[in-house]
Parts: C-alpha cells; sequence; structure tokens
C-alpha cells in the first residue's frame, strides 16, 4: 500500500511548528501587557469611614482631587458596630502619594449660603468624595472622612488668618473681605475656641492682596448697615449689598503705623466690632473700679461708656444691688473696666514718673485724685433713650469721703448724677414755692385793686369834668391871640408902619456916617454945597424925603 | 450506520475542496485543473490551526471582559462601562430582556464557542468515536452562530454614532470593543480552520 505511506508523514508535519501560532502567542503579549498595565496603575485601596453614605454609589463615586479623578469607590460597607459607613476606594497609580498620613476626604454635596454656592455641579453629576492630601510623607489606608469640606479646598495662592472675636456677628461661612471696599478674600471657616470663651473666624486673602495684611493691620466687622446720628449729622455705612446680608469683614493698616512687614501664615489678630474701635489705639491691660450708688441707675446698661473728663476710657461690667444693713439702704454696686492705655499722653506720662508702677502706687494715686475731688457720676448720655453713662470727673467742692487704698478693685468714691442734681433742685424750689402764703397774698391783692378801682372812679367823676371845662378856656385864650395875629387887624398895620419908620430913620443914619466917614471935618466945617463924589449925591438925593 | 460508507480515498479519489472536482488521488497537493486552487483530502493542519485561533480568542477575551467597552458622558456625569457592568445596570435597571440579550451575544455564545470547539479539538485528538453526528450537529450550529457575537460591536458602533450632543450626551468606543471584535473574527476563524471530517475519520481509524 504504497498510499499510507503519506499519511504518517503529514502525522509528524502535524504537530511542527508553524506560522498560525503567532497569532495567540500575539494575543497572549497583548493580554499580558494590558494586565501588566493595568497591575501597573492599580494605586493602592483605601478605606474611608463617614457618618452616612448619601450620595455614594459603588463603581460610580469618585474620588477627585482639583476635580481630577484620582480614584473610584469600589465597595460601600458597614462598620462592626453600625456606628459609621465605610467607603473602599481604589486610587489610581499616579494618585498614591495622595493617600498619605494628613489626607482629608469629604463627600462634595452641593451647598448653599448667602452670597456663595459650592458643589453645584454635583447636583447633576451626583455626589462625589474630594480629596486633600496633606504634607506628610507617610502612607495610610484607613481615613477618618470629614463631615464638611475643608475651609480651603486647594491650597490657593494667598494667605491665612485667624481672627479672635467675642462672638461671629452677623457673619457667615463665606461672608467676603474687604480691604478698601474691594472683596479681596472670604470667611473659609468659623468656629468656637477650645474653651468655648470666644469665637475664631479664619479668613483666607487672595494672593496677591495679602500682601496688604500686615503684623499691624486692623480687622473689623461690616456685617449690616452702620446708622450713626453724630455732631456732624446722620452717617450711614454699609459696604455691599453682600456684606448688609451675609456679613463681611473689612481690614486695613492700624492708623500711624508704615509697618511693611506682612503677617504670617495663620496669624492671629482681634476682630473688632467697628471700625473706629479697630482703629483705636490698642487698649492694653485692663484695671478694674468698683463704685457704690446710692441711686436709682436706670437707663446704666452693661457695657456702657466710662468717661474719664470727656474720654472714654472703659465700659461697664457688671451692676449688682447690694443691701446695707446699717443704712437699710440698696445701694447699687456698679463694677466697671478701666484701660489706662486709652488715656494717652497721660498715661505715658504718668508711667514716666513711675506712679502707675505698682497696685499700691496707683491706688496711692487715685486717692490723690480723690482728694482733689474725683467722683463718679452717672450722667444722662442721650436725653432722648436715657441711657446713663459714667463720668469720672473732678467735681469743685465735692464733699470729702473716706478712700481705702487697700480695697481690690479700687472704689471710687460716687456722687448723685447731674440730672439727678437738678431734679433734686427742681424739688426744693418747688417745695418752697408751695411753702409761698399764695392765699393771704391774693387777697391783699384784691383788696388793693379795689381801693384802686375807687381812686378810678373818684378820677373819671370829679377831675375830667374840671380839665374839660379848663381846656375850654384854654381854647378861646388861643382864638383871641389867632385873631391879633390875623392880616388885617389895624394893630398889625400900625405896627408896619412904625417898622417902616424905623427903616428910614437907620437908612439916614447910615448914610450921615457914611458922609462922616469920608469927611470928617464936616464936624467942623458943616456940609460943603459943592461936595464932589457921585455917591454923596446919590446920598443926597436918597435922604431928601 | 451500520454499514460503513465508502471513501474516496479508499477508491483512489479525491475531490477539490473548492469547485467538487473529483481528480485521481495521485493529484493530493497538487492543484486542481479547473479551479487551480491546492487539492487535499482534508483543510491542512486542521486541528492545529483551529487550536491556534481558539487559544488566540480565548486570551484576547480577557481583555474584552475586563477592558470598558464603552464610554458615554452626559449631564449625569460620564462613565465607562464594561460589557458584564452594562448588563448588570441593564438588569438592575429593569431592561431584564436587553440584558439577557447582551449576555447571550457576549458572554454565552462566545464562552459556548470556547467550549464547543475545545471540545470537538480534545475528542478528535482522542479519536474518540462517542457521539459522532451530534458532534457535526454542533459544528454546524458553531459556524452558523458565529457572527452574531458581533451585536455587541454593532451596537457599540451605532451609538457611538448617533449618540453626539455634546454637553448633553456623547458615546465613545473604547479599546474592549477592539478585543471582542477580535474574538468574533478568531473564534469564527478556528471555526472554519476546523474540519469537520476529522470527527468521521477518528471514529474510522477506531474501528
Amino acid at each position: 500500500m504504497t498510499e499510507e505511506l503519506p499519511i504518517p508523514r503529514i502525522g509528524s508535519r502535524r504537530w511542527a511548528p508553524s506560522l498560525i501560532w503567532l497569532v495567540p502567542i500575539a494575543a497572549a503579549l497583548v493580554a499580558l501587557s494590558l494586565l501588566i498595565n493595568a497591575w501597573r496603575e492599580t494605586g493602592p485601596r483605601i478605606t474611608i469611614s463617614f457618618q452616612t453614605a448619601e450620595g455614594l454609589e459603588v463603581g460610580k463615586t469618585l474620588v477627585k482631587y482639583r476635580n481630577v479623578t484620582i480614584g473610584h469607590v469600589t465597595a460601600i460597607t458597614l462598620s462592626r458596630d453600625r456606628s459609621s459607613v465605610l467607603v473602599t476606594v481604589d486610587l489610581q497609580k499616579s494618585a498614591q502619594d495622595a493617600a498619605t498620613a494628613d489626607t482629608l476626604f469629604w463627600v462634595a454635596r452641593p451647598r448653599f449660603g448667602v452670597g456663595w454656592v459650592s458643589g453645584l455641579d454635583t447636583l447633576l453629576s451626583g455626589e462625589f468624595i474630594g480629596a486633600e492630601p496633606g504634607a506628610s510623607k507617610a502612607r495610610r489606608v484607613q481615613f477618618i472622612g470629614l463631615e464638611n469640606p475643608p475651609p480651603l479646598a486647594h491650597p490657593a495662592q494667598g494667605k491665612q488668618v485667624v481672627l479672635h472675636a467675642q462672638d461671629v456677628g452677623s457673619v457667615s461661612l463665606g461672608a467676603p473681605v474687604y480691604f478698601r471696599r474691594l472683596p479681596v478674600g472670604s470667611v473659609i471657616d468659623e468656629k468656637l475656641d477650645a474653651d468655648g470663651r470666644g469665637t475664631q473666624l479664619v479668613l483666607f486673602i487672595d494672593s496677591p492682596n495679602d500682601r496688604f495684611v500686615t503684623q499691624t493691620t486692623r480687622f473689623w466687622n461690616v456685617s449690616g448697615i452702620d446708622l450713626s446720628v453724630g455732631a456732624n449729622g446722620m452717617d450711614f455705612k454699609a459696604q455691599s449689598l453682600i456684606s448688609v446680608l451675609a456679613g463681611g469683614i473689612a481690614f486695613g493698616p492700624a492708623a500711624a503705623t508704615d509697618e511693611v512687614r506682612p503677617a504670617t501664615s495663620g496669624q492671629q489678630f482681634t476682630l473688632y466690632t467697628n471700625e473706629a474701635s479697630a482703629m483705636a489705639p490698642p487698649d492694653g491691660e485692663p484695671r478694674f473700679v468698683r463704685m457704690r450708688f446710692q441711686q436709682s441707675l436706670r437707663g446704666l446698661t452693661i457695657g456702657a461708656p466710662v468717661e474719664f473728663v470727656g474720654v472714654n476710657i472703659g465700659s461697664v461690667i457688671s451692676i449688682d444691688l447690694e443691701y446695707d444693713a446699717n443704712t437699710q439702704s440698696f445701694p447699687v454696686i456698679v463694677t466697671a473696666r478701666i484701660y489706662p492705655r486709652r488715656m494717652g499722653r497721660a498715661e505715658e506720662a504718668l508711667l514716666q514718673r513711675g506712679t502707675t508702677e505698682s497696685d499700691d502706687q496707683i491706688a496711692r494715686f487715685v486717692g490723690q485724685l480723690v482728694a482733689r475731688g474725683l467722683r463718679a457720676q452717672p450722667r444722662t448720655g442721650s436725653l432722648l433713650s436715657g441711657q446713663l453713662y459714667l463720668a469720672l470727673d473732678f467735681i469743685p467742692g465735692a464733699a470729702k469721703v473716706a478712700f481705702n487704698p487697700a480695697s481690690r478693685p479700687l472704689e471710687i468714691p460716687t456722687i448723685r448724677g447731674s440730672i439727678d442734681e437738678l431734679q433734686l433742685h427742681l424739688a426744693s424750689i418747688v417745695n418752697k414755692i408751695d411753702g409761698l402764703p399764695l392765699g393771704d397774698i391774693a387777697h391783699h391783692l384784691d383788696s388793693d385793686l379795689l381801693s384802686v378801682h375807687g381812686a378810678l372812679d373818684h378820677i373819671n367823676g370829679d377831675v375830667l369834668p374840671a380839665a374839660t371845662a379848663t381846656f375850654g378856656a384854654l381854647q378861646s385864650t388861643l382864638g383871641n391871640v389867632d385873631r391879633t395875629l390875623a392880616d388885617d387887624s389895624p394893630w398889625r398895620d400900625s405896627l408896619e408902619q412904625t417898622l417902616n419908620e424905623a427903616r428910614r430913620t437907620m437908612r439916614s443914619v447910615r448914610s450921615l456916617a457914611d458922609y462922616l466917614n469920608r469927611h470928617p471935618e464936616a464936624l467942623i466945617r458943616g456940609r460943603q454945597a459943592d461936595a464932589p463924589g457921585s455917591g454923596a449925591h446919590e446920598h443926597d438925593k436918597e435922604g431928601a424925603p | 450506520m451500520n454499514a460503513k460508507p465508502m471513501q474516496a480515498a479508499a477508491c483512489g479519489l479525491i475531490a477539490c475542496r473548492t469547485c467538487g472536482l473529483i481528480l485521481p488521488l495521485a493529484m493530493r497537493d497538487g492543484r486542481c485543473t479547473r479551479c487551480t486552487s491546492r487539492v487535499n483530502a482534508r483543510i491542512p493542519r486542521s486541528a492545529e490551526r483551529t487550536l491556534a485561533w481558539l487559544i488566540a480568542g480565548m486570551l484576547l477575551y480577557l481583555p474584552a471582559n475586563l477592558l470598558p467597552v464603552m464610554h458615554t458622558s452626559g449631564v449625569q456625569g460620564s462613565q465607562e462601562s464594561t460589557i458584564l457592568g452594562g448588563v448588570l445596570s441593564f438588569w438592575q435597571a429593569g431592561a431584564w430582556d436587553i440584558a439577557v440579550l447582551i449576555f447571550i451575544a457576549s458572554v454565552a455564545i462566545p464562552v459556548s464557542k470556547f467550549i464547543a470547539l475545545g471540545l470537538m479539538l480534545w475528542t478528535v485528538r482522542q479519536g474518540s468515536a462517542w457521539g459522532t453526528p451530534q458532534r457535526t450537529k454542533l459544528y454546524r450550529v458553531v459556524d452558523f452562530i458565529g457572527y452574531w457575537s458581533m451585536l455587541d460591536v454593532v451596537v457599540v458602533a451605532i451609538t457611538s454614532a448617533l449618540l453626539q450632543f455634546k454637553a448633553f450626551g456623547t458615546a465613545e468606543p473604547r479599546l474592549g470593543i477592539l478585543f471582542f471584535c477580535l474574538v468574533v473574527v478568531t473564534t469564527m476563524l478556528a471555526a472554519k480552520s476546523f474540519d469537520p471530517r476529522l470527527i468521521w475519520d477518528a471514529s474510522r481509524d477506531n474501528d
């Protein structure tokens, strides 16, 4: 059988290597390279615990840093004690450095505030887990997720400062920070102090404006509307509509400083309530004084100013009622905080003279002032509202009082308030008026008025008719005089003739005098008949008639 | 079945596999006088080639399933879906019919093809005479069903072409679908290079 020979030949060729095996080899290489690639791209697997898995979905929820996906959620399980949710996340290889010991994770959800909104994209895309790698190099796989996003999502260019305040007021998260009315940053966090006695506000000032925050920069609250009525009229201040709604903080350089050293990041500052108090020189250490008033202090509130010779140097911090068994009275004890630094140059001068170094020295000094008439007096700040303030002033002629320099806090003697004093004076005046014999006076006055009435009657009845007759006689006399002086009276004619005669006589006398003046010899020789001179001739003619 | 069919080779004849011309057995490995294609009784190295294509297909099936086949993005964010992930999401969304269809086209058919071809190669190698007609029927099914696995590829191609609305929604093919396409091609080539007559050859040798 010759045909059987080729069959084993074919069989032997059957398993010889052939080109067709390049196909599975190529497929294997491709699959292997993909596997290696996938293995190389696989980053660490971490677990983050959250309070709730709200909005998180296995396979769908992504982990993002700076909006770049660095991983995704692969499992969500309850913790053993069911108090939290454990979210397993596969990070990408490129982001393996993101899982360091101090990396922060939080669930980004849409959040709204007045004037800002964040995470709006998560409304449509669903929640994602935000990541914020820290500076640490150490790796970690177990994390505790934050319930709220961290104040500052990414290390933006700028500066972070911490403000301390009694309370945050109406400043809300995200409220703008103004510098010369220009928004340059925002409030990124607000929290209570560890001991709960104050609050902290964390601001972020964006670069490059953060360089204006210097060592001496002052921060103050510009929330809402600042409406003040002063001697110059009404003053209305508001930074912007957003600051009216959401509150805001402004900062500026302290007055009269040319400090240029920029503040360090995270530096602590004080938040003042308004610009005026922010720009005031620092208050320094307060001192406490106590005052005992024997009067009602209605209108005096905690925080009311204490003024020394018209300068605000402190405020009232407590108003208490006390019982004095000796006098069975209820004095009001007012404690006030005094900032000696607010006295400015006076304080500097006192410091230089060394009179205010120790508490005893201060007490002695205050004792001297009290001896000179220093008294505390409640005064009315506003007649409209009846608000009181305390004035420390030198009252001339104040009654001498004992001063105890050993008491702490120092007790400053008091006198009644000015309005109170006025009230007392008014009362005494009223009392005096009340004591006047007004009834008797009125009675006397009445009888006097009656006699006046009688006298007037007498004048009316007797004196006035007589006066009328007298006036009539006077009138006829005057009529006679008038007639005598009339134009056509004979008395007047004869008077006129007499006057004419007298004038002619006077003229003759004058011509005689002239002639004699020219011819004095005529007294001896008599009148010359041919005397030259027209003047004489004329005189003759004139004097002839 | 009992009567043994006569073999052409036994009669000293060989048929051209392309045009069916009957030639003398001496023409083996020569050229057909009519269509000039190579004349041989069986597909040369059929089992070896089938095995090579089968292994390549199985290897490519791994990345086809592990890699995402499509990337969709819309207002609800973007996501990459693998074949099994798509089946799962359709099933969870309540569209179980579509899920079953995709599962059959992309998982059941390729996997059953691997098993069927593997079984046939193994039985031929063993020279088993077990269920010869059934195995032949199985081969016909595998040969016929081959291109239906392209359903997935077509779905991705059509979706990518139609779903282009910029921000509102876009779909893009991903590398996985290329591998899936290659799986379909390699399995089809494996089925093509398998000569069903080997099944019968084995049963005859045993006898």
